[in-house]
């Protein structure tokens, strides 16, 4: 897989190809498997997904503390916000949805994580039902949200414990923006531009769930970062340029992980976790899973 | 090296792949030690595993793994009950198992039988493992293949013998790692394969009278 984007971007426009053609050859190359076989992988976690989607808007999941589920439903049902009827409000609706699945214990793919599982999802099928996408683009972009994941994964960091928010809800922010970008006819140089007018805005995010917990506030962060995705995306898509190059923009997000305070990476040490009402939640939910399992 | 369906997956029950996924991946391979579900199991959870892991389902998502679910298996939501049914007498413990050890460490401790087996297991993020210790000898078994892990008396020829025997079963061999403590010592020997190796395969190098001890580990993860 590659290290470098500007790589990537460079070898596709090279050859007149899309980044999810450069991604699923190198991984044929890589693994030795054929691209039909990797792409029947990528289409299984599309349908996954969706399901995922379909079962996190019904409204009746709780998670293992009581702290979140429900909101999703909320969303899709009210007609007040501003943006009611939008593809933002249900875009937003979508990422609630895939994350209150992880946090009661449903199945979802974990892209590039659990905890931030519910951006990709909410942006890829939001934005394909909007403009009438079929599926075989979809996974396309799958694809080449996969090789910016893997360029993250390679210079920077795709855990909370090590990089903070900013490495799982970032990331795949800047993964959805990218492959979206591409998915709704960007150039593989525009879909660059999106990832990094992306994770510029996400740079420095803790991780500081309550209690240690996927839950608060990473369900409420997979909307917000998906908030963040769109902006880029629409940014990038109308031919707006990001001076600094994405290699350069992921790089300063590992270095802004690596001095990252230890109590802002997944520890429950700071942030919201460490806020006299976080503490007090995650004391009380936490004794209440333990009475409940027994 | 990355792999694009290692960033884009893998499909789990969440909510935390190395709280959940990762931790029923050990669970798992535990379960291939005593060749099923085991009738006891002892789990010693360190450092985040013993603090945060209820909240995360790391307990079910490790008793899942050896009554044999798989991370995107929806029963790991009530493993716990199930063990009961399934006859799996379980019992957490939490402990220190040393400072340096991963966060996310278990050491689980299982009997099927008269088959007992130990392993030391760590989970160490988007749901990769790595198993560092079974029965007390040092091993590095990641679950990305099919793995056979022996001890065996340090002789001439034995890698030969093993390994005609695997691809007399049609088993290609990806890696081999061995190490000794001494000359003429025990060497242990791990074994990661590209297909599984099957029932005959194990018993026939298990059976090989200069063979202290063997397991066969099956792939749990990897696309």
């Amino acid at each position: 897989m590659y290290k470098a984007l500007a790589d990537a971007i460079a070898e596709a426009e090279s050859s007149n190809m899309r980044l999810a053609d450069v991604a699923l050859n190198a991984e044929s190359r890589d693994q030795g498997r054929p691209v039909e076989e990797i792409r029947a992988v990528l289409k299984r976690a599309l349908d996954v997904m969706r399901s995922a989607i379909e079962q996190g808007s019904v409204g009746d999941l709780k998670s293992a503390s009581g702290l979140v589920g429900g909101d999703a439903a909320k969303l899709r049902n009210d007609a007040h916000g501003p943006l009611a009827d939008t593809v933002f409000r249900e875009i937003l609706t979508r990422a609630l949805a895939v994350q209150e699945v992880n946090a009661a214990m449903g199945v979802i793919v974990a892209a590039p994580t659990a905890g931030g599982a519910g951006v990709l999802p909410a942006i890829l099928t939001g934005l394909a039902k909007q403009k009438n996408v079929p599926d075989e683009k979809v996974v396309d972009a799958l694809a080449t949200a996969g090789l910016i994941g893997a360029v993250v994964a390679e210079r920077a960091s795709l855990s909370g414990a090590e990089g903070g928010c900013q490495a799982e809800t970032g990331a795949a922010a800047g993964m959805a923006a990218g492959a979206a970008t591409e998915m709704l006819g960007g150039t593989p140089s525009q879909a660059g531009h999106a990832v990094a007018l992306t994770m510029q805005g996400m740079l420095g995010l803790v991780c500081d769930p309550l209690g240690g917990l996927v839950e608060l506030p990473c369900v409420f962060r997979n909307a917000t970062g998906s908030a963040m995705a769109l902006a880029g995306i629409e940014m990038a898509m109308a031919g707006i340029t990001f001076a600094i190059p994405v290699d350069e923009v992921i790089d300063v997000m590992g270095e802004i992980g690596r001095e990252m305070d230890v109590r802002y990476r997944e520890t429950a040490g700071g942030g919201l976790a460490a806020t006299p009402t976080g503490r007090r939640l995650a004391k009380e939910r936490l004794y209440q899973i333990k009475r409940s399992d027994g | 090296m990355v792999s694009l369906l290692d960033i884009i997956g893998p499909v789990m029950v969440g909510p935390s792949s190395s709280h959940t996924a990762g931790a029923c991946r050990i669970g798992l391979l535990a379960r291939c030690l005593v060749g099923g579900t085991p009738q006891r199991g002892v789990l010693q959870l360190h450092g985040s595993f013993a603090r945060t892991g209820e909240g995360h389902g790391t307990d079910k998502a490790l008793v899942g793994g050896l009554l044999g679910f798989k991370p995107d298996d929806e029963r790991l939501r009530t493993a716990l009950q199930i063990a009961e049914k399934e006859g799996l007498d379980y019992k957490f413990e939490k402990t220190t198992i040393a400072d340096a050890a991963h966060p996310n460490t278990v050491r689980i401790s299982v009997e099927r039988g008269d088959t007992k087996s130990t392993l030391l297991g760590s989970s160490l993020g988007a749901g990769r493992i790595l198993i560092q210790e079974i029965d007390g000898y040092p091993v590095e078994v990641t679950g990305n293949f099919d793995t056979l892990v022996l001890v065996a008396e340090d002789r001439k020829g034995s890698i030969a013998r093993i390994t005609t025997i695997l691809a007399e079963h049609n088993v290609n061999i990806a890696t081999l790692r061995l190490t000794r403590k001494e000359r003429g010592g025990d060497a242990f020997m791990v074994i990661e394969c590209d297909e599984h190796p099957d029932q005959d395969a194990a018993e026939t190098i298990r059976g090989l009278e200069w063979v202290r001890w063997a397991r066969s580990l099956d792939k749990v993860s990897g696309g």
